[in-house]
Protein backbone atom coordinates (compact mmCIF):
# COMPACT_ATOMS: atom_id res chain seq x y z
CA UNK A 1 0.00 0.00 0.00
CA UNK A 2 1.13 3.50 -0.69
CA UNK A 3 2.46 5.54 2.30
CA UNK A 4 -0.39 8.52 0.30
CA UNK A 5 -3.44 7.46 -0.95
CA UNK A 6 -5.64 10.48 -2.55
CA UNK A 7 -8.82 8.90 -4.42
CA UNK A 8 -11.24 10.91 -6.28
CA UNK A 9 -11.28 13.89 -4.01
CA UNK A 10 -13.49 16.52 -4.73
CA UNK A 11 -13.49 20.09 -2.58
CA UNK A 12 -15.23 22.96 -2.61
CA UNK A 13 -15.28 26.12 -1.29
CA UNK A 14 -19.31 27.19 -1.55
CA UNK A 15 -19.90 27.10 -5.03
CA UNK A 16 -16.72 27.28 -6.37
CA UNK A 17 -15.37 23.49 -7.27
CA UNK A 18 -11.43 23.50 -6.30
CA UNK A 19 -10.19 20.03 -6.43
CA UNK A 20 -12.36 17.91 -9.17
CA UNK A 21 -11.64 14.28 -8.28
CA UNK A 22 -7.86 14.19 -7.42
CA UNK A 23 -5.82 10.70 -7.81
CA UNK A 24 -2.90 10.26 -6.52
CA UNK A 25 -0.44 7.25 -5.03
CA UNK A 26 2.34 8.37 -3.54
CA UNK A 27 5.56 6.27 -2.47
CA UNK A 28 7.57 6.04 0.84
CA UNK A 29 10.90 7.78 -0.24
CA UNK A 30 9.14 9.21 -3.47
CA UNK A 31 10.10 12.96 -4.10
CA UNK A 32 7.10 14.65 -5.71
CA UNK A 33 6.67 18.07 -6.91
CA UNK A 34 3.01 19.74 -7.37
CA UNK A 35 3.59 22.24 -9.91
CA UNK A 36 0.96 24.65 -11.30
CA UNK A 37 -0.53 27.87 -12.53
CA UNK A 38 -1.70 29.87 -9.34
CA UNK A 39 -5.19 28.76 -8.09
CA UNK A 40 -4.93 25.67 -9.72
CA UNK A 41 -5.68 24.02 -5.86
CA UNK A 42 -1.98 23.46 -5.39
CA UNK A 43 -1.93 24.00 -1.58
CA UNK A 44 -5.88 23.33 -1.29
CA UNK A 45 -4.72 19.77 -2.10
CA UNK A 46 -1.96 19.90 0.71
CA UNK A 47 -3.72 21.58 3.03
CA UNK A 48 -6.18 18.42 2.35
CA UNK A 49 -3.30 16.06 2.92
CA UNK A 50 -2.88 16.57 6.38
CA UNK A 51 -6.22 17.62 7.97
CA UNK A 52 -5.91 21.11 7.82
CA UNK A 53 -8.66 21.77 5.04
CA UNK A 54 -11.28 19.27 4.85
CA UNK A 55 -12.41 17.48 1.49
CA UNK A 56 -16.05 16.91 0.70
CA UNK A 57 -16.18 13.57 -1.57
CA UNK A 58 -13.40 10.75 -1.62
CA UNK A 59 -10.79 9.43 0.42
CA UNK A 60 -7.36 9.80 1.51
CA UNK A 61 -5.23 7.44 3.52
CA UNK A 62 -1.79 8.53 4.91
CA UNK A 63 0.21 6.24 6.82
CA UNK A 64 -2.56 3.39 6.93
CA UNK A 65 -4.96 6.31 8.59
CA UNK A 66 -7.70 8.35 6.70
CA UNK A 67 -7.16 11.96 7.13
CA UNK A 68 -10.06 13.98 8.48
CA UNK A 69 -9.89 17.40 10.04
CA UNK A 70 -11.68 16.01 13.36
CA UNK A 71 -10.12 17.03 16.62
CA UNK A 72 -9.14 13.37 17.86
CA UNK A 73 -7.49 12.67 14.68
CA UNK A 74 -4.70 15.85 15.29
CA UNK A 75 -2.42 14.28 17.23
CA UNK A 76 -2.23 10.91 14.77
CA UNK A 77 -1.78 12.87 12.09
CA UNK A 78 1.09 14.34 13.50
CA UNK A 79 2.95 11.13 13.85
CA UNK A 80 2.75 10.92 10.39
CA UNK A 81 3.01 14.12 8.62
CA UNK A 82 4.31 17.03 8.85
CA UNK A 83 4.13 20.67 7.09
CA UNK A 84 6.37 23.56 6.36
CA UNK A 85 4.80 26.95 5.01
CA UNK A 86 5.32 29.85 3.23
CA UNK A 87 5.96 32.33 5.79
CA UNK A 88 7.56 29.51 8.23
CA UNK A 89 4.86 30.60 11.07
CA UNK A 90 7.49 29.76 14.02
CA UNK A 91 6.29 30.61 17.24
CA UNK A 92 8.00 34.37 17.81
CA UNK A 93 7.48 33.84 21.75
CA UNK A 94 9.50 30.72 21.72
CA UNK A 95 13.62 30.46 20.99
CA UNK A 96 14.50 28.09 18.24
CA UNK A 97 15.02 25.36 21.05
CA UNK A 98 11.46 26.18 22.63
CA UNK A 99 10.00 26.04 18.99
CA UNK A 100 11.77 22.50 18.53
CA UNK A 101 11.12 21.25 22.15
CA UNK A 102 7.19 21.89 22.35
CA UNK A 103 5.54 19.18 20.31
CA UNK A 104 8.03 16.80 20.88
CA UNK A 105 7.72 17.10 24.92
CA UNK A 106 3.72 17.94 24.32
CA UNK A 107 2.61 15.43 21.99
CA UNK A 108 5.21 12.09 22.46
CA UNK A 109 5.68 12.83 26.23
CA UNK A 110 9.32 13.38 25.51
CA UNK A 111 11.59 14.17 28.72
CA UNK A 112 13.19 17.62 28.54
CA UNK A 113 16.65 16.53 28.19
CA UNK A 114 15.50 14.01 25.58
CA UNK A 115 13.79 16.53 23.65
CA UNK A 116 16.48 19.18 23.93
CA UNK A 117 19.04 16.33 22.54
CA UNK A 118 16.59 15.92 19.27
CA UNK A 119 16.17 19.43 19.05
CA UNK A 120 20.03 20.02 18.65
CA UNK A 121 20.10 16.53 16.44
CA UNK A 122 17.60 18.23 14.33
CA UNK A 123 19.00 21.91 14.15
CA UNK A 124 22.53 19.94 13.43
CA UNK A 125 20.69 18.75 10.65
CA UNK A 126 19.41 21.61 9.33
CA UNK A 127 22.96 23.52 9.99
CA UNK A 128 21.98 25.85 12.71
CA UNK A 129 22.69 24.53 15.67
CA UNK A 130 24.38 27.35 17.22
CA UNK A 131 21.26 29.05 17.53
CA UNK A 132 19.30 26.98 20.08
CA UNK A 133 18.73 29.76 22.20
CA UNK A 134 17.94 32.52 19.56
CA UNK A 135 14.36 34.05 18.95
CA UNK A 136 13.32 33.88 15.66
CA UNK A 137 13.08 37.24 15.34
CA UNK A 138 16.84 37.72 15.16
CA UNK A 139 17.33 35.19 12.55
CA UNK A 140 17.20 36.02 8.65
CA UNK A 141 14.15 34.35 6.50
CA UNK A 142 16.40 31.13 5.53
CA UNK A 143 17.25 30.67 8.78
CA UNK A 144 14.14 30.74 9.69
CA UNK A 145 12.39 28.33 6.96
CA UNK A 146 15.48 25.85 8.13
CA UNK A 147 13.91 25.99 11.40
CA UNK A 148 10.66 25.61 11.05
CA UNK A 149 11.57 22.57 9.03
CA UNK A 150 13.89 21.20 12.05
CA UNK A 151 10.71 21.39 14.08
CA UNK A 152 8.35 19.34 11.78
CA UNK A 153 11.58 16.88 11.48
CA UNK A 154 11.50 17.00 15.20
CA UNK A 155 8.22 14.69 15.43
CA UNK A 156 9.80 12.12 12.66
CA UNK A 157 7.37 12.51 10.27
CA UNK A 158 6.45 9.97 7.49
CA UNK A 159 6.23 12.81 5.66
CA UNK A 160 6.99 16.25 4.54
CA UNK A 161 5.01 18.28 3.18
CA UNK A 162 6.00 21.79 1.71
CA UNK A 163 4.11 24.64 0.50
CA UNK A 164 6.36 26.88 -1.53
CA UNK A 165 8.73 26.92 1.68
CA UNK A 166 10.96 29.23 -0.37
CA UNK A 167 8.96 32.17 -2.47
CA UNK A 168 8.80 34.28 0.53
CA UNK A 169 12.14 34.25 1.17
CA UNK A 170 15.06 37.01 -0.62
CA UNK A 171 16.60 35.23 -3.70
CA UNK A 172 20.00 34.95 -2.21
CA UNK A 173 18.24 32.30 0.47
CA UNK A 174 16.43 30.24 -1.42
CA UNK A 175 19.37 27.88 -1.79
CA UNK A 176 20.62 26.77 1.61
CA UNK A 177 16.68 25.73 1.88
CA UNK A 178 16.50 23.76 -1.05
CA UNK A 179 19.84 22.27 0.13
CA UNK A 180 18.24 21.28 3.41
CA UNK A 181 15.69 19.39 1.03
CA UNK A 182 18.03 17.59 -1.29
CA UNK A 183 19.73 16.38 2.01
CA UNK A 184 16.57 15.18 2.78
CA UNK A 185 15.89 13.31 -0.22
CA UNK A 186 18.92 11.34 -0.03
CA UNK A 187 18.16 10.58 3.34
CA UNK A 188 15.02 8.79 1.77
CA UNK A 189 12.44 11.25 2.96
CA UNK A 190 9.19 11.18 1.29
CA UNK A 191 9.18 14.27 0.21
CA UNK A 192 5.35 16.38 -1.31
CA UNK A 193 6.38 19.84 -2.27
CA UNK A 194 4.39 22.81 -4.14
CA UNK A 195 7.49 24.80 -5.83
CA UNK A 196 7.92 26.86 -8.36
CA UNK A 197 11.80 25.83 -7.96
CA UNK A 198 11.83 24.34 -11.90
CA UNK A 199 15.81 23.22 -11.69
CA UNK A 200 15.20 21.71 -8.31
CA UNK A 201 11.61 19.75 -9.52
CA UNK A 202 13.69 18.64 -12.49
CA UNK A 203 17.18 17.40 -10.63
CA UNK A 204 16.14 16.72 -7.09
CA UNK A 205 12.54 15.49 -7.67
CA UNK A 206 11.87 11.84 -8.37
CA UNK A 207 7.76 12.62 -9.80
CA UNK A 208 6.25 16.22 -10.93
CA UNK A 209 2.75 16.43 -10.63
CA UNK A 210 0.65 19.44 -13.01
CA UNK A 211 -2.05 20.59 -11.60
CA UNK A 212 -4.40 22.59 -13.68
CA UNK A 213 -8.29 23.47 -13.21
CA UNK A 214 -8.59 21.31 -9.79
CA UNK A 215 -7.31 18.27 -11.94
CA UNK A 216 -4.12 16.52 -12.44
CA UNK A 217 -3.48 17.18 -15.37
CA UNK A 218 -0.05 15.48 -16.40
CA UNK A 219 2.19 13.30 -13.61
CA UNK A 220 5.46 11.67 -14.51
CA UNK A 221 8.92 11.20 -13.80
CA UNK A 222 10.51 14.55 -13.07
CA UNK A 223 12.78 14.10 -16.03
CA UNK A 224 10.08 13.15 -18.13
CA UNK A 225 7.87 15.53 -17.93
CA UNK A 226 10.00 18.34 -18.21
CA UNK A 227 12.19 16.96 -21.19
CA UNK A 228 8.72 16.11 -23.19
CA UNK A 229 6.16 17.19 -21.64
CA UNK A 230 2.74 15.78 -22.94
CA UNK A 231 -0.38 18.31 -22.74
CA UNK A 232 -0.70 21.95 -24.07
CA UNK A 233 -1.48 23.07 -20.87
CA UNK A 234 2.17 21.24 -19.28
CA UNK A 235 3.92 22.38 -22.31
CA UNK A 236 2.79 25.97 -22.44
CA UNK A 237 3.06 26.46 -18.37
CA UNK A 238 6.89 25.08 -18.69
CA UNK A 239 7.64 27.61 -21.48
CA UNK A 240 6.40 30.29 -19.49
CA UNK A 241 8.25 29.57 -16.01
CA UNK A 242 11.72 28.03 -17.69
CA UNK B 1 -21.68 79.11 58.90
CA UNK B 2 -18.69 76.84 58.76
CA UNK B 3 -16.19 78.14 56.74
CA UNK B 4 -13.65 76.22 54.92
CA UNK B 5 -10.21 76.63 53.82
CA UNK B 6 -8.37 76.20 50.64
CA UNK B 7 -6.78 72.81 52.52
CA UNK B 8 -10.06 71.87 53.64
CA UNK B 9 -11.50 71.61 50.57
CA UNK B 10 -8.50 69.60 49.10
CA UNK B 11 -8.66 67.30 52.16
CA UNK B 12 -11.88 66.07 51.71
CA UNK B 13 -11.58 65.91 48.14
CA UNK B 14 -8.21 63.63 49.03
CA UNK B 15 -10.42 61.42 51.07
CA UNK B 16 -13.01 61.00 49.07
CA UNK B 17 -10.81 60.40 46.38
CA UNK B 18 -9.65 57.23 48.14
CA UNK B 19 -13.28 55.91 46.69
CA UNK B 20 -13.02 56.72 43.11
CA UNK B 21 -9.84 55.00 43.32
CA UNK B 22 -11.15 51.75 45.66
CA UNK B 23 -14.17 51.70 43.20
CA UNK B 24 -11.99 51.56 40.35
CA UNK B 25 -10.05 48.90 41.64
CA UNK B 26 -13.10 46.38 41.93
CA UNK B 27 -14.34 47.29 38.80
CA UNK B 28 -11.20 46.42 37.31
CA UNK B 29 -10.65 43.46 38.94
CA UNK B 30 -14.43 42.41 38.98
CA UNK B 31 -14.56 43.28 35.44
CA UNK B 32 -11.46 41.57 34.55
CA UNK B 33 -12.34 38.70 35.99
CA UNK B 34 -15.86 38.28 34.27
CA UNK B 35 -13.89 39.70 31.21
CA UNK B 36 -11.73 36.90 31.32
CA UNK B 37 -14.66 34.35 31.50
CA UNK B 38 -16.37 36.11 28.52
CA UNK B 39 -13.23 35.87 26.64
CA UNK B 40 -12.73 32.49 26.76
CA UNK B 41 -16.53 31.80 26.14
CA UNK B 42 -16.27 34.26 22.98
CA UNK B 43 -13.23 32.04 21.96
CA UNK B 44 -14.67 28.67 22.56
CA UNK B 45 -15.94 28.60 19.01
CA UNK B 46 -19.65 26.86 20.69
CA UNK B 47 -21.45 28.85 19.05
CA UNK B 48 -23.88 28.87 21.93
CA UNK B 49 -21.45 30.71 23.93
CA UNK B 50 -20.16 33.19 21.19
CA UNK B 51 -23.61 34.50 20.44
CA UNK B 52 -24.74 34.67 24.80
CA UNK B 53 -21.36 36.55 25.11
CA UNK B 54 -22.05 38.62 21.96
CA UNK B 55 -25.42 39.66 23.39
CA UNK B 56 -24.47 40.07 26.53
CA UNK B 57 -21.52 42.91 25.46
CA UNK B 58 -23.18 44.27 22.48
CA UNK B 59 -25.73 45.48 25.53
CA UNK B 60 -23.40 46.75 27.73
CA UNK B 61 -21.49 48.78 25.12
CA UNK B 62 -24.70 49.50 23.78
CA UNK B 63 -26.37 51.40 26.45
CA UNK B 64 -25.08 54.31 28.63
CA UNK B 65 -23.19 53.42 31.91
CA UNK B 66 -25.48 55.87 33.65
CA UNK B 67 -28.58 53.88 32.79
CA UNK B 68 -26.67 50.28 33.96
CA UNK B 69 -26.20 52.65 37.32
CA UNK B 70 -29.67 53.44 37.20
CA UNK B 71 -31.05 49.75 36.61
CA UNK B 72 -28.56 48.18 39.21
CA UNK B 73 -29.44 50.54 41.68
CA UNK B 74 -33.29 51.30 41.66
CA UNK B 75 -33.81 48.41 39.36
CA UNK B 76 -32.62 45.64 41.53
CA UNK B 77 -34.72 48.08 44.68
CA UNK B 78 -38.01 47.44 42.36
CA UNK B 79 -37.65 43.74 42.36
CA UNK B 80 -36.50 43.41 46.10
CA UNK B 81 -33.02 43.51 46.14
CA UNK B 82 -32.38 46.17 48.41
CA UNK B 83 -28.92 47.49 46.95
CA UNK B 84 -26.60 50.28 48.79
CA UNK B 85 -25.31 52.66 46.32
CA UNK B 86 -21.96 51.14 46.82
CA UNK B 87 -23.28 47.50 46.00
CA UNK B 88 -24.86 48.95 42.56
CA UNK B 89 -22.03 50.86 41.43
CA UNK B 90 -19.77 48.80 42.15
CA UNK B 91 -21.75 45.77 40.13
CA UNK B 92 -22.64 48.23 37.63
CA UNK B 93 -19.14 49.24 36.92
CA UNK B 94 -17.86 45.64 36.98
CA UNK B 95 -20.46 44.46 34.47
CA UNK B 96 -19.26 47.52 32.41
CA UNK B 97 -15.85 46.86 32.24
CA UNK B 98 -16.25 43.17 31.76
CA UNK B 99 -18.06 43.71 28.14
CA UNK B 100 -15.03 46.00 26.90
CA UNK B 101 -12.39 44.18 28.24
CA UNK B 102 -13.52 40.70 26.90
CA UNK B 103 -14.40 42.69 23.61
CA UNK B 104 -10.37 43.81 23.77
CA UNK B 105 -9.31 40.60 24.96
CA UNK B 106 -11.11 38.49 22.42
CA UNK B 107 -9.42 41.58 19.42
CA UNK B 108 -6.53 40.47 20.38
CA UNK B 109 -6.43 36.07 20.54
CA UNK B 110 -7.83 37.41 16.92
CA UNK B 111 -5.03 39.31 15.89
CA UNK B 112 -2.33 36.58 15.81
CA UNK B 113 -2.14 35.37 12.25
CA UNK B 114 -4.10 31.75 11.34
CA UNK B 115 -0.43 30.40 10.97
CA UNK B 116 -0.15 30.39 14.40
CA UNK B 117 -2.73 27.97 14.87
CA UNK B 118 -2.07 25.72 11.85
CA UNK B 119 1.15 25.43 12.66
CA UNK B 120 0.54 24.21 15.85
CA UNK B 121 -2.25 21.95 14.68
CA UNK B 122 0.11 20.51 12.46
CA UNK B 123 2.44 19.89 15.17
CA UNK B 124 -0.17 17.65 16.49
CA UNK B 125 -1.22 20.42 19.24
CA UNK B 126 -4.86 20.16 20.44
CA UNK B 127 -7.34 23.36 21.00
CA UNK B 128 -6.49 23.68 24.65
CA UNK B 129 -2.92 23.24 24.07
CA UNK B 130 -2.83 25.57 21.48
CA UNK B 131 -4.37 28.55 23.48
CA UNK B 132 -2.12 27.40 26.47
CA UNK B 133 0.95 27.37 24.84
CA UNK B 134 1.11 29.65 21.87
CA UNK B 135 -1.88 31.49 21.49
CA UNK B 136 -2.53 32.98 25.50
CA UNK B 137 1.12 33.99 25.71
CA UNK B 138 1.25 36.08 22.53
CA UNK B 139 -2.22 37.57 22.79
CA UNK B 140 -1.11 39.23 26.80
CA UNK B 141 1.90 40.95 25.18
CA UNK B 142 -0.59 42.60 22.67
CA UNK B 143 -3.45 43.30 25.18
CA UNK B 144 -1.65 44.89 28.02
CA UNK B 145 -1.32 48.20 26.38
CA UNK B 146 -5.06 48.40 25.53
CA UNK B 147 -5.94 47.32 29.23
CA UNK B 148 -4.13 49.69 30.92
CA UNK B 149 -5.77 52.02 28.37
CA UNK B 150 -9.53 50.89 29.59
CA UNK B 151 -8.22 51.46 32.79
CA UNK B 152 -8.62 54.91 32.41
CA UNK B 153 -12.00 54.97 31.21
CA UNK B 154 -12.71 52.68 34.31
CA UNK B 155 -11.66 55.43 36.43
CA UNK B 156 -13.76 58.29 34.60
CA UNK B 157 -16.60 55.95 34.80
CA UNK B 158 -16.68 55.88 38.49
CA UNK B 159 -17.68 59.62 38.34
CA UNK B 160 -21.01 58.86 37.31
CA UNK B 161 -21.66 56.89 40.63
CA UNK B 162 -22.01 60.29 42.11
CA UNK B 163 -25.85 60.24 40.56
CA UNK B 164 -27.06 57.30 42.91
CA UNK B 165 -25.58 59.04 45.68
CA UNK B 166 -22.26 57.20 45.96
CA UNK B 167 -20.02 59.54 47.59
CA UNK B 168 -16.68 59.61 45.69
CA UNK B 169 -14.61 62.27 44.32
CA UNK B 170 -17.14 63.77 41.91
CA UNK B 171 -20.19 63.91 44.51
CA UNK B 172 -17.74 65.28 46.83
CA UNK B 173 -16.81 67.80 44.79
CA UNK B 174 -20.48 68.45 44.38
CA UNK B 175 -21.35 68.77 48.00
CA UNK B 176 -18.47 70.85 48.59
CA UNK B 177 -19.62 73.50 46.21
CA UNK B 178 -22.67 73.48 47.91
CA UNK B 179 -21.27 74.32 51.09
CA UNK B 180 -18.79 76.94 49.52
CA UNK B 181 -20.34 78.49 46.24
CA UNK B 182 -17.02 78.17 44.71
CA UNK B 183 -18.02 76.12 42.02
CA UNK B 184 -14.43 76.71 39.79
CA UNK B 185 -12.38 76.45 42.46
CA UNK B 186 -13.89 73.34 43.59
CA UNK B 187 -14.72 71.51 40.15
CA UNK B 188 -10.58 72.59 39.43
CA UNK B 189 -8.91 70.64 41.94
CA UNK B 190 -11.67 67.87 41.21
CA UNK B 191 -10.07 67.64 38.01
CA UNK B 192 -7.35 68.06 38.64
CA UNK B 193 -7.05 64.91 41.33
CA UNK B 194 -8.85 62.84 38.20
CA UNK B 195 -6.05 63.72 36.15
CA UNK B 196 -3.26 62.87 38.32
CA UNK B 197 -5.06 59.62 38.60
CA UNK B 198 -5.72 59.18 34.99
CA UNK B 199 -2.35 60.65 33.63
CA UNK B 200 0.10 57.74 34.62
CA UNK B 201 -2.26 55.40 33.55
CA UNK B 202 -2.60 56.37 30.03
CA UNK B 203 1.74 57.38 30.08
CA UNK B 204 1.62 53.99 30.76
CA UNK B 205 -0.13 52.75 28.51
CA UNK B 206 1.77 54.32 25.65
CA UNK B 207 4.51 53.88 26.79
CA UNK B 208 4.14 49.69 26.97
CA UNK B 209 2.42 49.89 23.40
CA UNK B 210 5.90 51.22 22.07
CA UNK B 211 7.73 49.19 24.19
CA UNK B 212 6.11 46.17 23.30
CA UNK B 213 5.86 46.74 19.34
CA UNK B 214 9.15 47.61 19.32
CA UNK B 215 10.59 44.54 20.97
CA UNK B 216 8.30 42.24 18.75
CA UNK B 217 10.36 43.47 15.77
N1 LIG C 1 -10.27 29.61 2.22
C1 LIG C 1 -10.72 29.76 0.95
N2 LIG C 1 -11.97 30.20 0.71
C2 LIG C 1 -12.43 30.35 -0.55
N3 LIG C 1 -11.72 30.09 -1.64
C3 LIG C 1 -10.47 29.64 -1.48
C4 LIG C 1 -9.90 29.47 -0.18
N4 LIG C 1 -8.63 29.01 -0.32
C5 LIG C 1 -8.42 28.91 -1.64
N5 LIG C 1 -9.50 29.29 -2.35
C6 LIG C 1 -9.65 29.27 -3.81
O1 LIG C 1 -9.43 27.96 -4.25
C7 LIG C 1 -8.68 27.96 -5.47
C8 LIG C 1 -7.41 27.14 -5.29
O2 LIG C 1 -6.58 27.78 -4.35
P1 LIG C 1 -5.17 27.21 -3.91
O3 LIG C 1 -5.31 25.79 -3.53
O4 LIG C 1 -4.63 28.13 -2.89
O5 LIG C 1 -4.35 27.32 -5.26
P2 LIG C 1 -2.77 27.29 -5.48
O6 LIG C 1 -2.11 26.89 -4.22
O7 LIG C 1 -2.57 26.31 -6.59
O8 LIG C 1 -2.39 28.67 -5.92
C9 LIG C 1 -8.42 29.41 -5.80
O9 LIG C 1 -9.39 29.82 -6.73
C10 LIG C 1 -8.62 30.13 -4.49
O10 LIG C 1 -9.08 31.44 -4.73
MG1 LIG D 1 -0.76 28.00 -3.00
Amino acid sequence: MSLVSIHEVHKYYGDLHVLKGINLNIEAGEVVSIIGRSGSGKSTLLRCMNGLEKYDDGTIILDGKEVSTDEFQIRRLSESVGMVFQNFNLFPHLTVGQNIMLAPTLIRGMSKPAAKELALDMLGKVGLADKFGQYPEKLSGGQQQRVAIARSLAMQPKVLLCDEITSALDPELVGEVLKVLEQLASEGMTLILVTHEMNFARDVGDRVVFMHQGKVWETGPAKDVFAAPQTAELQQFIGAVL
Amino acid sequence: MMQFTDWDILRNLLLAARWTVLLSLIAFAGGAIVGLLLTFMRISRRSALVVMTRIYTEIFQGTPLLMQLFLAFFGLGLVGIDVSPWTAAALALTLFSSAFLSDIWRGCVESLPKGQWEASRCLGLNYLQTMRYIILPQALRVAIPPTVGFSVQIVKGTALASIIGFVELTKAGTMLNNATFQPFKVFAMVALIYFLLCYPLSRASQYLEHKLSRSSK
